[in-house]
């Protein structure tokens, strides 16, 4: 290992290492712009300059690599001419406004040119204006502060996978900008903010709301998807402004989703339910929160003396707190149903031993050799699953799909089965045969076999198992095949948890117990009352037409909900409770890692943390065990095994599923649908945000390949009525070829029956 | 002449020919014959590169670096692709040489190419030409077709086995694809921004792969050294300058053009071959190894010699060999802004220096040349320079520089005149 | 990036895959500059239509296409005249009278550098050094013929052969 020194410190440093990362390790800063851990080293902004001993010229910290008996200066009067020498250059065209710029406050150029910086400029020639560019509905910019650093450009090139924006044109003229008038639509677009060290590129919500030192800041989780990305909430008299990363290298590196960074903007929505209501005659009225929690307690015990605790059922969302969870289920165990599920959009996969979860670490995923991904929409699903996939891709693993549509994962993909959602089965059989793991009687493709080979070679395997595969009719029998793969091939059984606290809501019992309904069978067969948590069952059911009608024939329905909502519009008692912003709690991700964070801001209104409300609910019913005094008790009673490792009481293992008929159904005329959660309409909160609502790609659309819309005699652009059972819904009709012949995409939330169901279409 | 005969011309003999470019005058008189005889015995790289060593042949591309030595760099044995390049980008305002190579003597690059790839184990290698000359690019692929048909190019060349072929590439205007990383950028297809060195061309270069990059010159002189032996090479010039050279002059001179003579010989000497000073006008000063190098003061030029030490010595380099001869009537602010505004225009535009620094030191002379000077701008010009100089990516930050800070050093008085007058200190 | 109306010719393909074909096939993006000038030579300029055609040919983002057909200078943005004269006035050549040369230029047709004459016919434009300075003053007609060794009287012959 080198030895180097460093302003005069002796240093041992990695091989390969650069100054930078040596001045790092040495506890100094060298000022920089273009320089990012995450990203490929430029070298352009030459803020970094530094002395290296017997260097006739000053060299770039960032790129220069140790090399063994090197001394470097980096604040040596040689070095920091040369710095002062680059700021001056930086500064002669860079508007000097800081006080209306919006990164004021939190600008690397600003706080570098403070010390750096000389006090009167040179420059007595005229000043470059930069023209605006639209990027869309989440990033503002303001072009002229642009100091060139390719920062934004590089994270398009080599995180996200999608080049969406370039330096065009050459010298004093070059421009960042996306191509001609395309928008950035990728799901990770908003971290070009915090990779822009000016005021160039800012969140367009956010613009000019407030000043950055105004706002304190609150550590956070993200409450949409299972990574539970860690996130730092910025809140000024008790409202929340903006939504930005907390770096945890472990969770979510450096960045975080769009959603994550946006759906904040939902919590000031109008339609925030601000205290309690109930119906009466059909109105709607404003009632106290006791008149209203000794209706709902009064309204339960008497269902249950009349119909008994079987005609009661529970369904909450995994995106609430894991003691909101552990106490929901209590209180419906408490008047002794079963009927509690969290896992609304799934068809009914039975109840493991353990709770079903990522099976790894979520950064050993950047650095498995092979995968195979079953039934997942992967960007949409898990946007930094997804980045941590495509790095594994980049270090050349790779990845193989299983999946009704062909969509592009912005890496190389290295074998895929394409085949509408009822054919996955034979698919995974396909590929268990070839393998030697299943015996079942089915032809092996090539393509099948190309998938086998590839994960019978490598190092490091994982098989993962998306949404689709966990909501899917056939849930189990995938589980099991996907199984005997993993096993014969030495990979990990994954499954990618759909919401932030899906490992969580399992854990906390918030599952049917014995003799107890799953969520599909408890809609399917209604029951007498629900109650529901955070839910908005018809957009969140996998039959929203069942969910429906459910609820409609159900005599009493309580929703414990932050929001109004018009899937609610049939419930009798509204009960407003806190988002994840106002409460404090824990989410338990699909590692495995408990996660808690304290409330942000106080509750709207009226609105009320649900652990709080189910509390005196308990109380109410006098069930007992009830005198949680705070949510950390709350929280020690929801994991008895503990919070530690937590790891260790997980379990991806399924047993005693009978594969019988493995044939290959595609001979089929019937046309299935691909019914995925939009990556905008996940929960509540998304799709309430108005600007992830107001992005590109968010549409109710019919999408099918071009040999179905010949057969079926449309053309893309026609508008079509979609039909499933008696529900049906007209929708605009695209093509897609990347799309399985015999596949429609309608997303899930339009008013339609099973997600993965048989769907017909015809010309409106 | 030819090439079998060891003269001062090592690049441009064809000249004596009446088809100069065609393959027939090529083999007829030697042609080809250096890399039959390599394959033929199959002689050691190790052998070549000595040869190329003892020959003292420098880089003819403006840097004048050692070839033998840049050769021995590439890491032969490392197994893999590896890609040799020629640097047919001449843009270097005032050199024309390179451009008379592809159009009198295409095939003595092509051998030369072929016997570095031969040497340096490349797979193939590829020609960057320069956007201007669209029809060179032409005739040096049907050059390249030429060959291919007689068995010098593609799959088992001369029945040796060894299997090798050559592209051109065309570029399409922009003066810093000639630094060799931003011409390897443009060769995959990319913007021609400069990479940061190290890694070095020939460990990371061409699609990452170990890469050789020579000027067009330098490659054409390899079959003539192979030939003759280094030695022959060397003593055509002098110690550590060793061949002849093509000396492209332009300017106020009566017959402007390439002139091929040994290094050392005399400023005055070539001066003379040019037909001296246009219209019997007085030297005023030379630029002379192409507009990146320092100009220099007439009584200065004519004592010094053309080779790279004597100029060297002399305050400024020799470059390309592009000299740039300006007489009495030259109003050195207003050359100074011609090319002042070249390098602002040709910055790629990525790094702080040069993208920001360029641009003012053009404005700063413009508004000289314009009337609108004030007094403190030449020490702000020579501020500025200092400030770029050394600090950037590449050297076109101090090829920038390089005029700026010698135009203003030698003649500050024309300039003074200028800021304080508001006009011109020559012709009125 | 979906282009359904623009189109290049067989003819034009063709020139396109013959430069692929020089370079490795991991690398089409290689052949980009080589693309876009055929593209050019075909169209007359290059239109946002045939940078996003020629980078979906290639399998290469447009954007990344569009960054290669702004930085180099021989590419033409806008429409051009039928015949575009760039003059090179780069210090050798303005030594040698570039000079006046561009001043008869641009008398004889009534227009400035980067512009056009109103029937279509003739776009001047200021070029940097073409490389062959000792036959300077020199300009390109549509980017790939050079007249050298410029004088008024010359140009004025050039202006009248270029229909
Ligand atoms: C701005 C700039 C422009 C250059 N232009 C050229 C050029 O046009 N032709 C050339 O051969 N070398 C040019 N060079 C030098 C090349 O980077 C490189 O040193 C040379 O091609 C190596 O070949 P050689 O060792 O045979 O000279 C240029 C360098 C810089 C910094
Ligand atoms: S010095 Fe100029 S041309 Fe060279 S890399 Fe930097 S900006 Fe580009
Ligand atoms: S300066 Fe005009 S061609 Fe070189």
């Amino acid at each position: 290992m080198p030895i180097i020194e460093i302003d005069g410190q002796q240093l041992e440093v990695a091989p390969g290492a650069t100054v930078m990362d040596a001045a790092h390790q040495a506890g100094i800063a060298i000022p920089h712009f273009c320089y990012h851990k995450k990203l490929s080293i430029a070298a352009n902004c030459r803020m970094c300059l530094v002395e290296v001993e017997k260097a006739p010229k000053p060299l770039p910290a960032c790129a220069t690599p140790v090399t063994d008996g090197m001394k470097v200066k980096t604040h040596s009067p040689k070095a920091v001419e040369a710095q002062k020498g680059v700021m001056e250059f930086l500064l002669i065209n860079h508007p000097l406004d800081c006080p209306i710029c919006d990164q004021g406050g939190e600008c690397t150029l600003q706080d570098l040119a403070v010390g750096y910086g000389a006090s009167a400029s040179h420059y007595g020639e005229a000043k470059r204006v930069v023209k605006e560019k639209d990027l869309g509905p989440l990033i503002a910019t303001d072009m002229t502060r642009c100091i060139h650093c390719s920062r934004c450009v590089r994270f398009g090139q080599e995180v996200a996978g999608l080049m969406e924006l370039g330096m065009a044109h050459r010298g004093e003229h070059t421009e960042v900008m996306p191509f001609l008038e395309a928008q950035v639509t990728h799901e990770l677009s908003g971290n070009v903010i915090e990779l822009c060290p000016v005021g160039a590129l800012t969140s367009k919500p956010f613009r000019f709301a407030a000043r950055s030192w105004e706002l304190s800041r609150r550590k956070s989780v993200s409450p949409h998807d299972g990574l539970g990305a860690n996130v730092q909430v910025h809140v000024k008299n008790g409202k929340v402004f903006r939504v930005v990363p907390q770096e945890n290298e472990a969770v979510n590196e450096c960045w975080i989703a769009d959603r994550d960074r946006y759906s904040y903007e939902a919590l000031d929505s109008a339609e925030r339910l601000t205290q309690p209501m109930v119906k009466e005659d059909g109105q709607w009225r404003a009632i106290g929160w006791q008149d209203a929690l000794e209706r709902v307690a009064a309204k339960l015990a008497a269902l249950r003396e009349a119909k008994g605790a079987d005609a009661i059922g529970g369904l909450a969302s995994a995106h609430q707190t894991v003691e909101e969870l552990y106490l929901f289920a209590k209180v419906l165990r408490g008047l002794g149903s079963e009927h509690i599920d969290h896992r609304l959009a799934q068809a009914g996969a039975t109840v493991g031993q353990g709770a079903r979860w990522l099976g790894m670490p979520i950064e050993a995923i950047g650095t498995l050799d092979r995968v195979l991904l079953v039934g997942s929409t992967l960007r949409h699903e898990q946007p930094l699953v997804a980045r941590r996939v495509r790095q594994a891709v980049k270090h050349g693993g790779q990845l193989n799909v299983v999946h009704a549509a062909d969509d592009n994962l912005l890496c190389r993909v290295n074998g895929k089965l394409i085949a509408r959602p009822a054919a996955w089965v034979n698919a995974l059989a396909q590929i268990a045969k070839a393998m030697n793991a299943e015996a079942g009687d089915v032809q092996v493709s090539d393509a099948a076999r190309g998938i086998a080979e590839s994960l019978l070679s490598g190092e490091r395997k994982a098989v993962l198992l998306g949404a689709l595969a966990q909501n899917h009719p056939d849930a189990d029998r995938i589980h099991a095949l996907a199984q005997a793969i993993a096993q014969a091939s030495g990979a990990t059984l994954g499954f990618l948890s759909v919401a932030a606290d899906s490992v969580g809501a399992q854990l906390a019992g918030v599952l049917p117990g014995p003799n107890g309904l799953n969520a599909s069978a408890m809609l399917a067969k209604p029951r007498a009352a629900y109650v529901l948590m955070g839910v908005e069952p018809e957009l969140d059911a996998y039959d929203s037409a069942a969910a429906r009608a459910a609820l409609k024939a159900a005599e009493f329905k309580v929703a414990l909900t932050a929001f109004k909502s018009a899937a609610l519009e049939d419930c009798d008692v509204l009960l407003p409770i806190a988002p994840f912003t106002e409460t404090g709690g824990a989410y338990v991700n699909m590692e495995g890692r408990l996660q808690a964070f304290h409330g942000a801001v106080k509750p709207h209104g009226e609105a009320r943390p649900a652990w709080k409300v189910l509390r005196v609910l308990g109380n109410l019913l006098s069930l007992g065990g009830f005198d949680y005094d705070s949510v950390e008790s709350v929280r020690a009673d929801a994991l008895p095994q503990g919070q530690a490792n937590i790891a260790e009481h997980l379990d991806n293992a399924i047993a005693g599923v009978a594969l019988g008929d493995l044939g290959d159904p595609s001979a089929t005329e019937a046309i299935s649908r691909l019914g995925e959660t939009p990556i905008y309409g996940l929960d509540p909160l998304t799709r309430r945000a108005p600007a992830l609502q107001a992005t590109a790609g968010v549409d109710g659309a019919v999408a099918a390949n071009a040999a179905m819309l010949a057969r079926l005699g449309l053309e893309a652009g026609a508008s079509v009525r979609v039909r499933q059972g008696d529900a049906s819904a007209v929708l605009s009709l695209h093509r897609d070829d990347r799309m399985a012949d015999g596949v429609v995409r309608v997303a899930a939330g339009t008013a339609l029956g099973a997600r993965l169901g048989a769907i017909t279409l015809e010309r409106a | 002449m030819s090439l079998n005969t060891p003269t001062d011309k090592v690049c441009l003999w064809t000249l004596d020919h009446d088809q100069p470019a065609s393959l027939a005058t090529y083999t007829a008189n030697g042609g080809y014959e250096a890399l039959r005889k390599i394959l033929a015995e199959k002689t050691p790289a190790e052998q070549i590169i000595e040869q190329v060593k003892i020959s003292a042949l420098r880089g003819r591309g403006g840097a004048g670096f050692p070839t033998g030595l840049k050769w021995s760099f590439m890491p032969r044995s490392f197994p893999g692709d590896k890609y040799i390049v020629c640097n047919t980008d001449e843009g270097e305002p005032g050199t024309f040489k390179d451009r008379d190579i592809l159009i009198y003597n295409p095939h003595q690059l092509i051998e030369g190419m072929l016997i570095a790839g031969y040497t340096l184990g490349a797979r193939a290698g590829y020609n960057y030409i320069h956007g201007e000359i669209f029809e060179q690019y032409q005739s040096w692929e049907r050059a390249l077709q030429e060959a291919r048909e007689a068995g010098f190019l593609g799959k088992d060349i001369l029945g040796s086995g060894w299997d090798f072929d050559l592209h051109a590439h065309h570029g399409y205007g922009a003066y810093i694809c000639g630094e060799e990383t931003a011409l390897l950028e443009s060769l995959e297809g990319k913007k021609g921004q400069p990479r940061f060195k190290p890694p070095f061309p020939a460990s990371f270069g061409l699609y990452g792969k170990p890469t050789t990059i020579n000027n067009t010159e330098t490659l054409t002189s390899i079959p003539w050294i192979m030939r003759h032996g280094g030695q022959a090479f060397l003593e055509l010039g002098k110690p550590n300058n060793g061949g002849s050279k093509i000396f492209s002059i332009s300017g106020h001179v009566n017959k402007p053009g390439n002139y091929e003579i040994p290094l050392g010989t005399p400023f005055s000497a070539l001066l003379e071959m040019a037909g001296g000073v246009r219209n019997g006008h007085k030297l005023k000063a030379v630029i002379p190894g192409g507009s990146s190098a320092p100009v220099l003061p007439a009584d200065v030029m004519m004592d010094c010699t053309l080779d790279f030490d004597s100029i060297a010595k002399a305050g400024s380099m020799l470059g390309s060999g592009a000299v740039i001869v300006m007489d009495e009537t030259v109003c050195m602010v207003k050359a100074l802004e011609r090319l002042s505004y070249f390098y602002f225009e040709e910055s790629c535009g990525q790094c702080t220096p040069c993208r920001e620094g360029t641009g003012w030191m053009y404005r700063i002379v413009n508004r000289i040349e314009h009337g609108k000077g004030r007094p403190e701008d030449l020490d702000e010009l020579v501020r500025i320079g200092n400030n770029i100089g050394g600090r950037t990516i590449c050297a076109l930050g101090d090829a920038a520089v390089g005029p700026v800070v010698s135009f203003v050093k030698h003649f500050r008085q024309e300039f003074e005149y200028h800021i304080e007058n508001k006009r011109c200190m020559v012709g009125g | 990036m979906q282009t359904p109306e623009f189109q290049l010719s067989a003819e034009a393909l063709a020139q396109i895959d013959q430069e692929v074909a020089k370079y490795p096939a991991e690398q089409k993006q290689s052949a980009v500059m080589s693309a876009l000038r055929i593209a050019q030579a075909e169209k007359g300029w290059l239109s946002k239509d045939a940078i996003a055609y020629v980078a979906d040919y290639l399998g290469m983002p447009a954007i990344a296409a569009y960054e290669v057909a702004t930085f180099y200078n021989m590419y033409d943005l806008e429409p051009v005249g039928r015949n575009k004269i760039t003059l090179c006035t780069n210090l050798p050549c303005q030594l040698q009278g570039a000079d006046k040369v561009a001043e008869h230029l641009q008398a004889r047709l009534g227009i400035g550098f980067g512009e056009t004459t109103p029937d279509g016919r003739y776009t001047l434009k200021e070029g940097e050094c073409m490389g062959a300075c000792g036959h300077g003053p020199l300009c390109l007609h549509n980017n790939h013929k050079m007249h050298a060794h410029l004088t008024p009287d010359a140009v004025d012959k050039l202006l009248d052969d270029l229909k």
